[in-house]
C-alpha cells in the first residue's frame, strides 16, 4: 500500500495508508496510552486512553481508531491531551477497588503502570466505591469484579480470536459486568486467553491466584510439553523445599510461534510437576516389591545386568523404548545408546505419525515443509483428517486468524463437523477412515472418489481443480494419512505453486523422536539402517540388521528372547496396550515421572525430570526446533540424558565415546584424541572451530549432544546464536527416498483432546478439575505416552 | 395524549392530528400519500433538491440539513440501501414522536418511503422506542393496512417500484437514540454506538448505505414535496425552515405540543402559547430543547428558537422539549434528577460517561442533602469539563453540557446547600440529610 506522511510532536512519520494513528505513533517511539486498544482485534474506542489532539478536528481523537491521512498532524502530550489522560485514569480509579497489594496483577498491571505514568495521586471522590462480588467462573478462571475496568479485550480474544464466544457484557451504565456463557459459570475451551489479556486483575487464574507476587519469581521462557504445536510458555518459578515450584505459565511476552496464544494445557498444566504421586528416589524390585534404593546402586545393577545380557545373548536381546517427550539431545543419545553401548537396533517409540513416510516424500523439496508460522500467513490451507481446535490447538489458532486477519480461504475435509468448519470456505464430509483415499483422490487416483461418500464426482473433481488453483496452499494432514497416500498428496501439491506441508504428530517431540531415529529401521535424519556408512564411521561398531519395532519386543519377552527392556519416558503397556505379563522373565528398566503401568511391572525405576526441568531442544510437528529451558534445579530426579549417560558409563563404556565432552584444548589440537586411530583430525572438533562453538566441560551437557545432532542430522544446521536466543528456526530433515516403508498398524495417535495429555494429562489437577474434562466429546480410546 | 391549540401555530406536521387520520381512508381524505404519487413521477435528484431546499433541518436535535444527508447517499451500492426512521424518542422533555405516531402514523411511513425513492432504497424500518408499545400497535396496523391497499410492498401504486416497510421495537435504552445505537439494536446486538466513519450513509444497518432521521423530519417530508421548498422554507426562517413541534412543559398554564414556525421566540413561547407562570411565580429558568441542552436563565429567554439562533445564546434547540422552571424549583435537585437519568441511560461502553455520570449523581445526591463542601461544586465541575466532548458518544456531553450550566449559571444556589444547610426549596425533614465529609 502506499504510504502516508503524518507529524507527531514534530517527528515525521511515514506509514503505510490504513495503519491507525496509535500504531504509526509506536512506530517512532511515542507512546499513546490505550486499554481497549490491542493489536488484531477489533476496534472499541471505549477507553479514551488515547485521546490525542489532531489538528482541523475540534475535539481530541482517539488514536486506536482515527486512520492516519497525508498531511496529518498529531499532538500527543499537550496540556488537553494530558488532561484529558489524567480525568481517565481518575475515572477509572473511581470505582477501582485498589487492592493492589494483594493483587494478582499488582507489579505486572497495565491500570498501575498508567497511573504512575499519567495519573493522578489525589482523589477527587468522597462516595463509597460500587462493590460487586468475585465470582469464581471455572476451576481456572476466576472474576473479581470490581477490578474490572471493562475494556472488553476479553470478550473480544475470546470471541473473535477464540472463537468461543463465551464471555459478554450484562447490564449498562456503571453496573456493566462482564459475564460468563452459562450465567454463573464458564463452559468453554479454558484456554485462559482472557486471564493473559485482562490489563489488570480482573481475571485471575484459578492455579496462580494470591500465590505469589510476580516479583518474586524468575520467569523462564520454555516449550510446553504438551501436544506438538510447540507453543512458547513463560514459567513463573518459585523456589521451594524440592528446589523449585511452577506456580504460573503465560505467554505474556508473545515471543514465540504462538504470539499471543495457549491452551488450558500450556498455561495451566504444568502442575503434574509438583503432584505427590510422583516418584522420588530410584526403585529396585526385591522380593517382588519395588523397593527404594540409592542411585548408585541402581546404576551399578542396570550397567551390570545390560552388560551380562548384551554379552551373553547378543545385543538383540535388549529392547529400548524412548519416548515423544523427552529432548531432541535425549532421543539422539538413546538412539545411539541402544546401538553403539547396547548393540541392538531394537529401539521404538510411540509412533504417532508417519514421518518416515513423509521424510520420504519430501525429498527434494527441502523446504515445502512448513512452519508454524507460515500457517498464519498462507493465502489458502487445506485441512485432512484431524481435529486441530481439540488436537492441536495453536495450529487451529493460526488457521482461525489467518482466516479472520487476512481472509486466507480454508478448505476442511473431515469426517466430522469440527469446529474449523466455521471458518472454512469449504467443508466436504466423508466417511470416517477415509482420510487416505482423499489424499490420494487429489494426488490423480480417481476411483478413490468411490470410498468417499455421498459427495458426487463432479463435486471431488470440482474441489480438486479448486485446490489446485490456489497458490502457497498448506496442506495439512495427520497419522489417518500414512505411506501410499502421503506421497500421494505430496504429488498433488507439487503441482500447486508454493504448496507446503504439515504432517500432524501428537507429543511434544513426536516429530524430534523420529527425526533423532528412535525406529528399529531408521537412524537419525530418517536414515536406514542399510545405508549406515556416515552414522558407524562416527559413532563405531553398531548392529547392521534392523531391531524390532515395539510389539516385536513384546512378542519376543513372551517368547523368551528378549531378556533386556529399557524404556524412558513411555509407556507402552498403558499407551500401546503391551501384555505386561510378557515381560515375567525381562530385566525392564523404566525412566519415568510416576508409577505408569510400565513402571509397576519394572526391576528398577528410576525417577526422571519432566521438559520443565531439564534443558536441550524440542521440535514441534512442523519441524520448527526450539530451545526447552530449565525452569529450575529440583532435588530427587535426574534427566533422562545423564541417566543414560550413566548407565552407559556402568556398563563400563568409555562415555566420551558416546557424548563429545572434555576440553581438549584449542585448534592447536585437532583433537587428536579421538581421531588418533584414524590418523584423521576429530571431525566433531573441526565442527566446532568451524560454527565458533567451545567444547562442552561435561558428559552431562545436553549442548554436547546438540554440537553432535547438528554436524550429523540433515536439516538440523539452524543458527545456534537464534536457537539460544529463543527463535524458532525451521528444520529441514528429508529422507532418503527410502522410507516409504512402515507398518502402519504401529502407528497409534494420541487421541487426546484439549484436557487430556496422555499419562501427564491424569497428574494435571488443573485439566482434571475443569468442567468440560467431566463431560469430554464422544469417548476416544485414553491415550498414554 | 390531550391536544392544545393557539392561534399562532402553523399546523404542517400537526394538520391532521384529532382528524382520525389513524384510519387510512381518513387519512387519503386528508391528502393521504399524495406527496408518494407525486414524488414516484420526481428524479430522485428532485427529490433530494427539493427537500435540501426547504431548509428542513433534522428534528431528532443535531439540525444536519435532512437533504444534504440523503445526498451523501452513494447511488450505486452492491448492498441494498436502507431508510431508518429514528422513533427511539427518549430524551427527558420531549414528546412530539409519540403524537405524530398517535395522530398520524402514515405521514411518517409516507416519508420513509419518500426518503426511500430519494436515494434508491427500497426497505425502510420504523424504530419504536420500547416504552411506547400502544403506539408500536397502533404503526403495526397502519403499515399492515398500507401493505393491504397496495400502498406498500411489490409494485407501490403500481410504478413498478417495490418497498417494504417494517416495524421494530426498542427495549428501553435512550443511548438507542443515538444513530449507530439503534442500527446495533435493530440488528439484535447490544444498543452500543458504532465507531465513526464510517458514517451511516456509507455503511450503515446491515452494512449497506443507511438514511436515519427522525420521525418527525421524515413526517415533514410529504408536506415539503406537496406543498413545494419555497413554501415550507418561508414558513421558518433562512436556514431553518419550516414549523417544528414545540414540548412545553414544566410550570406552565397551559403545558403540550404546539407547532410553530421556526424562530418564534422562547419569551413569548412560554408567556403567551404556553400561558404564563401559574399562581403568578417568577421565572427561574428554561431548559429550552431537552434535557441535554444547557438551561438558560430567565434573563436570557428573548431569544429566537432556531438552531442558530440557540447556538449563540449558549444552548441548543434540541429536540424541542421546552422544561420552564419556576422560582420555587431547586436548581441542585434539577441537576440531580437530571444527571440521575443519565446515569440510569448511560450505556457504559466508554469510561467518561460510565464513570463520570455516576460520580456525579453520587456528589449531586450528597450535595442536595447538606453533605456538600465547596471543592464538590469545583468537582463536579472538573468531573463534567473533562467529560465533554471525549466520550464515546454524544450521551457524555448531554449529561455535561447542562451540568456545567446548571453550575455556572446557578452557582450560588450549589452554595447554599453546601456545609449542611437544607434545601431552601424543599419542606423541611423532605430530604434525608447525609453528613458532611471532610
Amino acid at each position: 500500500m502506499a504510504d502516508v506522511n503524518i507529524t507527531v510532536d514534530g517527528k515525521k512519520v511515514t506509514a503505510p495508508a490504513g495503519t491507525l494513528l496509535i500504531e504509526a505513533c509506536k512506530s517512532v517511539g511515542i507512546e499513546v496510552p490505550s486499554f481497549c486498544y490491542y493489536p488484531n482485534l477489533s476496534l472499541q474506542g471505549a477507553c479514551r486512553m488515547c485521546l490525542v489532539k489532531v489538528e482541523k478536528m475540534p475535539k481530541l481523537q482517539t488514536a486506536c481508531t482515527t486512520v492516519i491521512s497525508e498531511g496529518m498532524i498529531a499532538i500527543t502530550n499537550n496540556d488537553e491531551v494530558r488532561q484529558a489522560r489524567k480525568s481517565m485514569v481518575e475515572l477509572l480509579l473511581g470505582n477501582h477497588p485498589l487492592d493492589c497489594p494483594v493483587c494478582d496483577a499488582g507489579g505486572e498491571c497495565e491500570l498501575q503502570d498508567m497511573t504512575f505514568s499519567y495519573g493522578a495521586a489525589e482523589s477527587k471522590f468522597m462516595e463509597a466505591k460500587n462493590h460487586k462480588d468475585e465470582q469464581q467462573w471455572s476451576p481456572v478462571v476466576y472474576f473479581d469484579r470490581p477490578r474490572c475496568i471493562l475494556c472488553y479485550r476479553c470478550v473480544r480474544v475470546c470471541g473473535e480470536a477464540m472463537d468461543v464466544w463465551a464471555l459478554g457484557v450484562q447490564n449498562r451504565g456503571v453496573v456493566s459486568v462482564i459475564a460468563p456463557n452459562k450465567e454463573d459459570h464458564l463452559e468453554c475451551e479454558e484456554c485462559g486467553m482472557c486471564i493473559d489479556i485482562c490489563p489488570v486483575g480482573a481475571l485471575t487464574s484459578g492455579a496462580y491466584r494470591y500465590k505469589t507476587r510476580p516479583w518474586e519469581m524468575n520467569h523462564v521462557g520454555t516449550i510446553c510439553t504438551h501436544c506438538g504445536d510447540g507453543c512458547k510458555t513463560t514459567l513463573g518459578v518459585r523456589r521451594s523445599d524440592s528446589g523449585m515450584q511452577i506456580v504460573r505459565g503465560d505467554n505474556r511476552d508473545k515471543s514465540g510461534i504462538n504470539g499471543d496464544f495457549l491452551c488450558i494445557k500450556g498455561r495451566y498444566a504444568f502442575d503434574f510437576a509438583d503432584d505427590p504421586q510422583r516418584v522420588t528416589t530410584p526403585l529396585i524390585r526385591r522380593d517382588g516389591q519395588l523397593a527404594p534404593s540409592t542411585w548408585e546402586e541402581a546404576f551399578e545393577l542396570i550397567g551390570k545386568r545390560f552388560a551380562e545380557i548384551r554379552d551373553k545373548e547378543g545385543g538383540r536381546a535388549i529392547g529400548v523404548v524412548g519416548s515423544n517427550r523427552t529432548t531432541n539431545e535425549e532421543n539422539y543419545l538413546l538412539s545411539k545408546f541402544a546401538r553403539v553401548v547396547l548393540k541392538t537396533n531394537s529401539i521404538d517409540h510411540r509412533r504417532t505419525a508417519d514421518f518416515p513416510a513423509f521424510a520420504a516424500a519430501m525429498v527434494g523439496k527441502p523446504h515445502a515443509a512448513a512452519t508454524m508460522r507460515d500457517v498464519f500467513n498462507a493465502p489458502a490451507i487445506l485441512v485432512i483428517g484431524n481435529n486441530p481446535t481439540e488436537q492441536h490447538p495453536l495450529l487451529a489458532w493460526q488457521i482461525r486468524n489467518n482466516v479472520r486477519l487476512h481472509r486466507a480461504r480454508l478448505y476442511v475435509i473431515n469426517s466430522r463437523p469440527i469446529k474449523l468448519r466455521r471458518q472454512a470456505t469449504s467443508f466436504t464430509e466423508i466417511p470416517q477412515g477415509t482420510e487416505g483415499q482423499a489424499a490420494a483422490f487429489l494426488g490423480g487416483d480417481d476411483s478413490a472418489a468411490e470410498a468417499l461418500g455421498s459427495g458426487s464426482r463432479e463435486m471431488w473433481v470440482g474441489l480438486r481443480d479448486k485446490l489446485r488453483g490456489e497458490g502457497k496452499l498448506i496442506i495439512i494432514f495427520d497419522s489417518a494419512i500414512r505411506g501410499k497416500d502421503i506421497s500421494a498428496l505430496v504429488k498433488f501439491g507439487s503441482a500447486v505453486s508454493g504448496a507446503k506441508f504439515v504432517c500432524l504428530g501428537d507429543y511434544s517431540n513426536s516429530r524430534g523422536a523420529a527425526d533423532m531415529g528412535l525406529y528399529p529401521d531408521f537412524l537419525p535424519g530418517y536414515r536406514p539402517i542399510a545405508d549406515a556408512s556416515t552414522f558407524k564411521d562416527e559413532w563405531g561398531d553398531m548392529p547392521t540388521a534392523p531391531g524390532l519395532n515395539v510389539s516385536q519386543m513384546a512378542e519376543a519377552a513372551a517368547a523368551g528372547t528378549l531378556k533386556g527392556f529399557y524404556v524412558v519416558g513411555s509407556n507402552p503397556v498403558g499407551g500401546l496396550g503391551l501384555d505386561p505379563f510378557a515381560f515375567s522373565n525381562t530385566f525392564v528398566v523404566v525412566q519415568d515421572m510416576f508409577l505408569t503401568e510400565t513402571a509397576q511391572m519394572a526391576d528398577v525405576v528410576l525417577p526422571s525430570a519432566n521438559a520443565y526441568e531439564k534443558a536441550g531442544t524440542f521440535t514441534n510437528t512442523c519441524g520448527d526446533i526450539q530451545l526447552v529451558k530449565k525452569a529450575g534445579e529440583v532435588s530427587d530426579v535426574k534427566s533422562d540424558f545423564e541417566m543414560i549417560v550413566r548407565i552407559a558409563d556402568a556398563t563400563g563404556f568409555e562415555v566420551r565415546k558416546l557424548v563429545p565432552f572434555g576440553g581438549r584444548g584449542t585448534s592447536a589440537d585437532m583433537g587428536q584424541s579421538r581421531g588418533a586411530q584414524s590418523g584423521e583430525a576429530d571431525r566433531h572438533v573441526v565442527w566446532l572451530e568451524a560454527h565458533g562453538l567451545e567444547p562442552k566441560m561435561s558428559p552431562f551437557d545436553p549442548m554436547a549432544i546438540l554440537d553432535e545432532i547438528q554436524r550429523l542430522v540433515p536439516g538440523y544446521d539452524v543458527s545456534r546464536m537464534n536457537l539460544l536466543a529463543g527463535n524458532d528456526q525451521h528444520t529441514t530433515t528429508v529422507g532418503t527416498g527410502q522410507g516409504g516403508v512402515q507398518d502402519a498398524k504401529l502407528i497409534a495417535p494420541a487421541n487426546d483432546n484439549l484436557f487430556t495429555s496422555g499419562t501427564l494429562g491424569r497428574y494435571s489437577r488443573a485439566l482434571n478439575s475443569v468442567i468440560e474434562n467431566r463431560n469430554p466429546e464422544p469417548a476416544e480410546e485414553v491415550a498414554a505416552d | 395524549m390531550h391536544l392544545v391549540s393557539h392561534p399562532d401555530e402553523v399546523k404542517v406536521v400537526s394538520k391532521r392530528f384529532g382528524k382520525g387520520a389513524t384510519d387510512l381512508d381518513r387519512y387519503l381524505a386528508l391528502d393521504g400519500y399524495k406527496a408518494v404519487q407525486k414524488a414516484l413521477g420526481m428524479q430522485p435528484d428532485g427529490i433530494i433538491n427539493e427537500v435540501k431546499n426547504s431548509g428542513l433541518r433534522g428534528r431528532g436535535g443535531a439540525g444536519f440539513n435532512t437533504g444534504l444527508k440523503w445526498s451523501f447517499v452513494p447511488k450505486q451500492s452492491a448492498k441494498p440501501k436502507y431508510i431508518l426512521c429514528n422513533g427511539d424518542e427518549s430524551e427527558p422533555g420531549t414528546c412530539k414522536d409519540r403524537l405524530i405516531f398517535e395522530h398520524d402514523p402514515h405521514a411518517v411511513i409516507e416519508g420513509v418511503v419518500i426518503a426511500g425513492l430519494a436515494v434508491g432504497s427500497h426497505t425502510g424500518y420504523i424504530y419504536i422506542r420500547g416504552e411506547y408499545r400502544y403506539l408500536s400497535n397502533l404503526m403495526q396496523k397502519a403499515i399492515k393496512d398500507a401493505y393491504a391497499r397496495g400502498l406498500l410492498g411489490k409494485n407501490i401504486f403500481g410504478s413498478g417500484y417495490d418497498f417494504d416497510v417494517y416495524w421494530h421495537g426498542g427495549a428501553g435504552a435512550y443511548e438507542v437514540g443515538e444513530e449507530s445505537a439503534l442500527m446495533e439494536s435493530l440488528e439484535g446486538k447490544r444498543g452500543i454506538p458504532r465507531i465513526r466513519p464510517p458514517f451511516p450513509a456509507v455503511v450503515g444497518l446491515w452494512g449497506g448505505p443507511t438514511v436515519i432521521n427522525n420521525a418527525e423530519t421524515l413526517a415533514s417530508v410529504p408536506h415539503i414535496i406537496l406543498g413545494g421548498a419555497e413554501w415550507y422554507s418561508n414558513l421558518g426562517t433562512p436556514k431553518n425552515g419550516g414549523t417544528r413541534l414545540f414540548c412545553l412543559s414544566g410550570h406552565l398554564n397551559r403545558p403540550g405540543v404546539y407547532e410553530l414556525p421556526m424562530g418564534y421566540n422562547l419569551k413569548k413561547m412560554i408567556y403567551e402559547v404556553g400561558g404564563g407562570i401559574p399562581n403568578r411565580k417568577k421565572l427561574k429558568a428554561v431548559v429550552p430543547g431537552g434535557s441535554s441542552t444547557p438551561v438558560l436563565t430567565a434573563d436570557e429567554i428573548d431569544a429566537p428558537m432556531d438552531f442558530d439562533s440557540l447556538m449563540k445564546a449558549g444552548s441548543m434547540l434540541g429536540s424541542g422539549g421546552v422544561v420552564v422552571l419556576d422560582e420555587t424549583t431547586c436548581i441542585v435537585k434539577f441537576a440531580l434528577r437530571t444527571m440521575k437519568f443519565y446515569r440510569h441511560e448511560s450505556c457504559g461502553w466508554c469510561i467518561p460517561c460510565r464513570e463520570g455520570t455516576d460520580w456525579l449523581e453520587k456528589t449531586l445526591i450528597r450535595l442536595h442533602a447538606g453533605g456538600g463542601l465547596k471543592k464538590d461544586i469545583d468537582n463536579i465541575l472538573y468531573l463534567s469539563e473533562n467529560m465533554l466532548g471525549r466520550t464515546f458518544c454524544p450521551l457524555g456531553d448531554a449529561a455535561a453540557m447542562p451540568t456545567i450550566a446548571f453550575v455556572k449559571k446557578f452557582r450560588k444556589e450549589f452554595e447554599d446547600h453546601l456545609e449542611a444547610r437544607p434545601c431552601a426549596f424543599e419542606a423541611a425533614g423532605s430530604v434525608e440529610r447525609l453528613p458532611v465529609m471532610a
